[in-house]
C-alpha cells in the first residue's frame, strides 16, 4: 500500500525494503501466531471436523466412514430433536420479543427523570450478572407447585389456584422463558437506555415546541433512532438463545419427559452420554447452519456493505 | 386574591402519569427482586418452616445452619464436602484464565491495531464470527484433541478452553480500545526507536487500565458463571462451582433440602453479585463493549 | 408594545441559582441577539422563554399574555436549534408538517404553509428527501422551514449556524436577515457566541456574562460605547487595546497618563464624575490608532506586522507595553522601525480600574 512511490521510476532497494519491513513486523506476526493457530485448529478445524463427523456412523468412538445424510434423516425423524427444535423456536421468539418489549419499556420509564434511577437500573440488571444455573435453580424453587408460588396463593385463600407449569408437559417451556426474561431483560434495558441517552436533546426540545405528545415522540422519532441498539440486542439475545443449555439443565433437566429439551442439550447428551457422535454432530451442524443463516444478513449489513461504500 | 397570576415555578402537573411511572417501575423492581428475596429467606429457614410456611415470609427461627451445611457438607453426588470444593476450584480456574485471556487479548488487540500483519484482519474476522457459533460445534473435536495430548480433564485443559473461547471478545475489546488511541503516539514511539514489545510494555500497556478493568469484570463474571466448559473439560477433580451447585440441587437421592440448595445457590452467585454491585456502571460498559461485537 | 418580556426571572438548576431576577423587554419585530461566551446563560434564557425550562421565580410574557406556566407549543413561538434537530426517517415535508398534524391543523392549510415556507427558503426540490440525504446548510434551512410553518410571532434561534462551516455560515446569516425583513413583524431572539453574527444581524445586542446582562444596545453602541471592560474586550477583533494608567489634572482639564503616554480628555463624554488621581483603563480600538509623524505618542517600535489583506495589523510597543494598530492593507512597516502613534481622543473608552465600568 505504502511501499511503491509512483514518482520513483525505479525502486532499486525494493527487495531490501520489504525484507527490512518484514523483520520489523516479525515480532508482531509471532505475537499473533498463537491466536492464528487457535483460529485454524479450533475455530475452523474443529468446526469442519464436526461437520465431517455428522456424515459418519460414529457412535461411541469417531469413525471416518461416509453414510451421506443418514444421520440427518434420523435426526429429523427423532422426536426428541423435533421437540428441541420447536422448543427453541418458541423460546427464541418469546424470549427475544419479550426482552425487547420489557427492556424498551423499562428504559423508557427509567428515562422519565425518576428519582432513584440508579437503584432501579441496578435492580433490573443484577440478574444478568448471575449464572444460568443460579437462575434456573432459583426459579425451579419458586415455581415448584408444592412449596412455591402455587402454595403461596392457595394459602392466601385461593384454594383452587393452579400454577404447575414447570411440571406440566405443555407449559414447562414457558417457565424457561420466564426465567430467561428475568435474566436477560435488564441487559436489553441497559442497551436501550444507552441509546435513549444518546438521543439529541435538541430533538426533544424541537418536539416539545412542536407540541408532539411524549408517547408519539418515542414511537415516531426515538424508536427509529434506536434501530442500531435493537439490532445489537437482537444479535446478542439470539446468541443467548442458541447457547441455551445451562438454564434448562438447572431448571428442568429437559423435563418433564422431553418437554423442555433444547438443541444444545440434545447435542451434549448425544456426544457425551448417549454415545451417538454421528447424531450429535449432525444436530450440532444444524445449529451451525441456523446461526449462519440468521447472522449472515447482519454481518453483511454491518461489515460488508459499509466497507464497500467507503472503499 | 392573586392566585391566578402565573408566576415562578409551574404547579405540579400530571400527577396521575407520574404515579403510573413509579407504579410500573416499582412493580418491575419487585419482579426482579422476588427470586433473590426468596433465595435469601429460604436459605435462612429450617426445613419444617419451609414445608409449612409462606415462601415469602421472613424466617421465624432464623438459622445459618443451611449456609454452613451448603458450604462444607452438602452432597454433590457421592461426595459430601459441600460447595466449598467447587468454590476453590472456580478460584483456581478463574485466576490463570483471567490473566492469560487478558494478556492474550491485549497483545492481539495491540498487534491488530498498530502493526500491519498480512492476513491479520482475515484472522480477526474469523475469530469474531467464531464468537457467534454455538460451542456445541467445537466441543467434541476439542475433547479428542485434548485427550490425544493427554491434558483432558485437567486444570490446564479448562484454563486453555477459557482462554480460547475468551479470545474473540477480549481481542475485540482491546482492539477497539487501542484503535481509539491516537496513532501519533505509536508513530512517535516508533521514531524513538521502540520495538514491538518495548512499545507494548512501556507505552501501550500503561494506558490500558480502563479497558483492563472492563475486561476483568467481563471475564470474572463470564468464567465464574460458566457451566458447559467446566462440565466438559475440567474433570471430576476440578469441577467449578456452577457444576457442583447443579449436582447438589439436582442430585436425586433423599429428600431435598431446599434451604441448603438456596444457600448453595447464594454462595455460587456471590462473587458475580459482588463484582456487579462494586463495579456499577463499569459492568454496564463492559457488557456493552463485549456485546457490540465489532 | 413588547412581544417578549422577561420579568425578574430566576432559574434554578438543582441547588444552583442562575439569573438573580433577570429582566428583559423585546419589542415587536425586533431582532435581538443574546451574545456571550459559553456558560454565560444565554441559552438558558432562551430555553426559559421557550418554556423548555421551568423558571423558579418571575414571569414570562409573550404577545401580551403571561405564559409562565404555558407549554412551549402554546406560547406562540418557533425554535431553531444548533444541531438542526430534524426528525430522522421523516422526509422534509413530514418534518415540516408533523407539528401541525399533531395540532390537528386542516390538511389544505398544512399544505399551504409548507409550500410557502419551502418557497421562501428555496427548499421546494428537497421536500421529499430525508434529513440524512441533505447537507448541513440544507438541514438548517429545513429546520428554519419547520419553524416558519408554525406562523409564530416569536422566533427563537439557539446558535443555529455554529455547526456549519465558515462559508455556509455567511450565506445562511444573510438568509436569516433577509427572512426577518420579509416576515416584517416577526420578533427574533437569536443566541450566539459569534460577535460577527451579533453585529450583523441584531437590532439590539444583549451581552451576557456569568448569568448577568452586561449591556443592552444597538451594535453601534455596543461597539463604540461598551459599558464595561468585559463588553469592550469581548466585542471587536482584533481586540481593543487596554492601557492601564490614571487620571491627572492638567491645565485644560483631565488627562490620561500612563508612562510617557498622555492623552487629553477634554473632549471625552464622561458619564460619571471622575476624579483626578483615579486609576483607570483606557480602551482604544486598533483602528483608532494611527501611525503618523504628527502623532501624540512617540517612542514606539514596530514588533510584528500581520498583513490580513484588506487591512494590516501592526504590533507596536514601548516601555509601557504593546498595542495593536490597524491600518490599511497597503500600509507596510518593518519590524524594529521607530514610529509615532496618533490617538483620536473622541473615539476612546475609559473604564474605572477597580469596577471595570465605563466612566
Amino acid at each position: 500500500m505504502d511501499t511503491i512511490s509512483i514518482h520513483a521510476p525505479s525502486v532499486p532497494s525494493g527487495g531490501a525494503k520489504t525484507r527490512r519491513r518484514m523483520k520489523v513486523r516479525l515480532p508482531a506476526a509471532l505475537a499473533l501466531l498463537p491466536t492464528a493457530l487457535v483460529v485454524l485448529i479450533v475455530y475452523i478445524g474443529c468446526m469442519l471436523w464436526t461437520v465431517r463427523l455428522s456424515f459418519t456412523s460414529s457412535t461411541l468412538l469417531p469413525k471416518l466412514d461416509w453414510v451421506g445424510l443418514a444421520q440427518y434423516s434420523r435426526l429429523f425423524a427423532n422426536d426428541r430433536f423435533l421437540t428441541s427444535a420447536s422448543n427453541i423456536i418458541i423460546f427464541g421468539t418469546l424470549f427475544i420479543s419479550g426482552c425487547l418489549i420489557i427492556g424498551f419499556l423499562l428504559a423508557v420509564f427509567i428515562d422519565q427523570n425518576v428519582r432513584g434511577e440508579g437503584l432501579f437500573r441496578t435492580l433490573f440488571l443484577y440478574p444478568y450478572s448471575m449464572s444460568f444455573v443460579v437462575t434456573g435453580v432459583a426459579w425451579q424453587w419458586f415455581l415448584n407447585p408444592g412449596l412455591g408460588l402455587q402454595k403461596l396463593v392457595r394459602d392466601m385463600g385461593f384454594e383452587s389456584f393452579t400454577f404447575d407449569w414447570i411440571v406440566n408437559q405443555r407449559m414447562a417451556i414457558y417457565t424457561i422463558v420466564i426465567a430467561g426474561l428475568w435474566h436477560g431483560a435488564g441487559l436489553t434495558m441497559a442497551i436501550m437506555l444507552a441509546g435513549l441517552r444518546g438521543v439529541d436533546k435538541d430533538l426533544w426540545k424541537a418536539a416539545k415546541v412542536d407540541g408532539i405528545p411524549t408517547w408519539r415522540v418515542y414511537t415516531s422519532v426515538v424508536l427509529p433512532l434506536l434501530r442500531p441498539m435493537v439490532v445489537t440486542a437482537v444479535v446478542l439475545l439470539t446468541t443467548g438463545v442458541v447457547k441455551l443449555y445451562d438454564l434448562v439443565v438447572a431448571m428442568t433437566l429437559g423435563g418433564p419427559g422431553i418437554a423442555t429439551e433444547v438443541p444444545a442439550k440434545f447435542v451434549m447428551d448425544h456426544l457425551f452420554e448417549r454415545n451417538n457422535i454421528g447424531l450429535g454432530t449432525a444436530a450440532a451442524t444444524i445449529m451451525l447452519i441456523t446461526v449462519v443463516t440468521v447472522l449472515a444478513p447482519w454481518v453483511y449489513v454491518r461489515y460488508v456493505r459499509p466497507q464497500g461504500r467507503h472503499a | 386574591m392573586s392566585a391566578a397570576v402565573p408566576q415562578g415555578r409551574r404547579p405540579g402537573r400530571l400527577t396521575v402519569g407520574r404515579i403510573g411511572v413509579y407504579a410500573f417501575l416499582v412493580t418491575a423492581a419487585l419482579f426482579f427482586l422476588l427470586p433473590l428475596w426468596i433465595m435469601v429467606v429460604t436459605s435462612l429457614k429450617p426445613m419444617e418452616e419451609i414445608r409449612l410456611g409462606n415462601i415469602l415470609a421472613l424466617p421465624a427461627a432464623m438459622t445459618i445452619e443451611a449456609w454452613s451445611k451448603a458450604w462444607s457438607s452438602a452432597c454433590t453426588g457421592l461426595e459430601c464436602n459441600g460447595i466449598s470444593v467447587g468454590f476453590w476450584n472456580s478460584v483456581r480456574i478463574l485466576i490463570p484464565s483471567l490473566i492469560l485471556s487478558i494478556m492474550a487479548g491485549a497483545i492481539n488487540g495491540y498487534a491488530l491495531s498498530f502493526w500491519r500483519v498480512k492476513g491479520a484482519n482475515v484472522m480477526f474476522g474469523i475469530l469474531l464470527l467464531g464468537a457467534f457459533i454455538p460451542y456445541q460445534v467445537f466441543l467434541y473435536p476439542l475433547v479428542r484433541i485434548f485427550s490425544l495430548t493427554g491434558i483432558y480433564n485437567s486444570l490446564t485443559c479448562i484454563v486453555l478452553v477459557h482462554v480460547i473461547f475468551g479470545l474473540p471478545t477480549m481481542t475485540l475489546l482491546f482492539r477497539n480500545y487501542y484503535a481509539g488511541l491516537p496513532i501519533e503516539l505509536f508513530k512517535a514511539a516508533r521514531i524513538d526507536g521502540g520495538g514491538f514489545w518495548s512499545i507494548f510494555f512501556r507505552v501501550i500497556l500503561p494506558m490500558s487500565t480502563p479497558i483492563v478493568v472492563v475486561a476483568t469484570i467481563l471475564q470474572v463474571t463470564g468464567i465464574w458463571n460458566d457451566f458447559i466448559f467446566g462440565l466438559t473439560f475440567a474433570g471430576r477433580e476440578n469441577l467449578p462451582m456452577t457444576v457442583q451447585l447443579n449436582n447438589i440441587v439436582n442430585s436425586t437421592q433423599g429428600e431435598r433440602a431446599y434451604n441448603v440448595d438456596m444457600a448453595a445457590t447464594m454462595l455460587a452467585a456471590l462473587i458475580p453479585l459482588v463484582v456487579y454491585f462494586v463495579s456499577g456502571r463499569w459492568f454496564v460498559r463492559g457488557i456493552a463493549a463485549g456485546a457490540v461485537k465489532g | 408594545m413588547s412581544t417578549v418580556s422577561v420579568r425578574d426571572v430566576t432559574v434554578a438548576f438543582e441547588a444552583v441559582q442562575v439569573f438573580d431576577g433577570l429582566s428583559l423587554d423585546i419589542q415587536e419585530g425586533e431582532f435581538i441577539v443574546l451574545l456571550g461566551p459559553s456558560g454565560c446563560g444565554k441559552s438558558t434564557l432562551l430555553n426559559a422563554i421557550a418554556g423548555l425550562l421551568d423558571v423558579a421565580e418571575g414571569q414570562i410574557w409573550i404577545n401580551g399574555k403571561n405564559v409562565t406556566w404555558e407549554e412551549p407549543k402554546d406560547r406562540g413561538i418557533a425554535m431553531v436549534f444548533q444541531s438542526y434537530a430534524l426528525y430522522p426517517r421523516m422526509n422534509v415535508r413530514e418534518n415540516m408538517s408533523f407539528g401541525l398534524k399533531m395540532a390537528k391543523t386542516p390538511k389544505p392549510e398544512i399544505e399551504k404553509r409548507v409550500t410557502r415556507a419551502a418557497e421562501l427558503l428555496q427548499i421546494t426540490p428537497l421536500l421529499d428527501r430525508r434529513p440524512d440525504q441533505l447537507s448541513g446548510g440544507q438541514r438548517q434551512r429545513v429546520a428554519i422551514g419547520r419553524a416558519l410553518v408554525r406562523d409564530a410571532a416569536v422566533f427563537l434561534f439557539d446558535e443555529p449556524l455554529s455547526n456549519l462551516d465558515a462559508k455556509l455560515r455567511n450565506e445562511l446569516r444573510v438568509e436569516i436577515k433577509r427572512l426577518h425583513a420579509r416576515l416584517g413583524k416577526t420578533t427574533m431572539v437569536y443566541v450566539t457566541h459569534d460577535q460577527i453574527e451579533a453585529m450583523t444581524l441584531a437590532d439590539r445586542i444583549v451581552v451576557m456574562k456569568e448569568q448577568k446582562i452586561q449591556q443592552i444596545g444597538t451594535p453601534d453602541e455596543i461597539y463604540h460605547r461598551p459599558a464595561n471592560l468585559f463588553v469592550a474586550g469581548f466585542v471587536g477583533s482584533p481586540q481593543m487595546n487596554f492601557i492601564k494608567g490614571r487620571l491627572e489634572n492638567t491645565g485644560e482639564g483631565l488627562s490620561f497618563l500612563a508612562g510617557d503616554r498622555r492623552l487629553s480628555l477634554s473632549g471625552y463624554p464622561f458619564i460619571t464624575a471622575p476624579s483626578a488621581g483615579q486609576d483607570v483603563v483606557l480602551g482604544v480600538r486598533p483602528e483608532h490608532l494611527e501611525i503618523a509623524s504628527t502623532g501624540i505618542w512617540p517612542g514606539f517600535t514596530v514588533d510584528i506586522v500581520e498583513p490580513m489583506g484588506a487591512d494590516t495589523v501592526i504590533w507596536c510597543s514601548d516601555a509601557v507595553g504593546s498595542v495593536q494598530v490597524r491600518t490599511s492593507g497597503s500600509r507596510r512597516a518593518t519590524p524594529g522601525e521607530s514610529v509615532t502613534l496618533h490617538v483620536d481622543p473622541t473615539q476612546v473608552s475609559l473604564f474605572a480600574a477597580d469596577s471595570g465600568e465605563r466612566l
